[in-house]
């Protein structure tokens, strides 16, 4: 209705998980804070066909609960990024990932990992295809590690196949 | 730190010549980073493309990811889906990640635990 406010706030809406986490941490004991990544420049690749005859790939930081490991602790687990087949998405495992676990769940997986939205968008000639396999790495606090290792191997899965154009989903 | 995972491989793409489209719902820790394109969903964490079983709602918010990949002129761009989590109940913004008394002596306890089993697999390590 026009003229009234929905609601009022004294604070912005929007929540800073860069102030929400330090505090939180802090209470457990990390008084320094976390150094988040902030870049003046930002890269910017624009289309160079139209999107009716591009191939999509996703990337996700869902991964496979791995095998062989003692540690269920993302901070000591050597995980590598991933390729895998569109149909290996039901068996990711978002448990050990940090979303708001109070709030919602992550069992359907077209809330974080929407390939059969993006199928439909392909069957209507929106997209001209999605990849036959998703993209998935690490959630890691050094972004060293990020930079250097993971996303050139996110690249070069893409490379692999022929993908055009790139949708990235966090959790 | 998903998000900022995936921003810093969103920028490493776009470097290499790859357009990308960022779609999540931690907007600071995105923008601070900076990134070409980046829809914003202001839901609790984990279900960015939209809320479980709501295939409308999925559709309409993976929609405008690939509009906005399509029409995106210059980078930093930002656009805010139209959608609501709760239109009757905003609590979920302040119960992620809440520190008060009521918790905050588990907190501390956790950090212990956590600091601790860190300890053990530096130990453990053949190179600790």
């Amino acid at each position: 209705m026009l003229g009234m406010t929905d609601r009022r706030r004294t604070s912005p809406s929007f929540v800073s998980y860069i102030d929400r986490s330090a505090r939180y941490y802090e209470a457990q004991g990390y008084p320094q804070r976390y150094a988040w990544a902030h870049f003046d420049d930002v890269p910017f690749a624009p289309l160079t066909k139209p999107l009716a005859a591009s191939r999509l790939g996703v990337v996700t930081t869902s991964y496979f609960h791995p095998e062989n490991t003692q540690v269920r602790s993302f901070v000591d687990r050597p995980v590598d990024p991933y390729a895998a087949p569109r149909s290996a998405a039901a068996e990711l495992d978002n448990a050990e990932l940090f979303w708001a676990k109070e709030e919602t769940h992550t069992d359907d997986p077209e809330t974080f990992l929407p390939l059969a939205r993006l199928g439909e968008l392909a069957e209507a000639g929106r997209l001209g295809s999605v990849s036959p396999r998703f993209y998935g790495l690490p959630t890691a606090y050094s972004q060293r590690r990020t930079l250097q290792r993971d996303a050139p191997a996110i690249e070069a899965f893409i490379r692999d196949d022929e993908v055009d154009v790139a949708l990235l989903v966090p959790l | 730190m998903c998000h900022q995972t995936v921003s810093l491989v969103a920028r490493h793409l776009e470097a290499a010549g790859i357009p990308t489209v960022v779609l999540g719902s931690a907007r600071d820790i995105v923008e601070e980073c900076g990134v070409a394109r980046f829809v914003f969903v202001d839901f609790p964490l984990g279900n960015p493309c939209g809320k479980p079983g709501d295939v409308a709602m999925q559709r309409r918010i993976v929609g405008l990811a690939i509009d906005v990949l399509e029409s995106t002129a210059a980078p930093r761009t930002t656009v805010q889906a139209a959608e609501v989590w709760d239109p009757h109940d905003d609590g979920w913004r302040d119960r992620f990640m809440r520190v008060d008394d009521s918790n905050r002596a588990e907190l501390a306890a956790a950090g212990e635990r956590r600091r601790a089993l860190q300890a053990r697999v530096r130990a453990s390590r053949p190179h600790g």
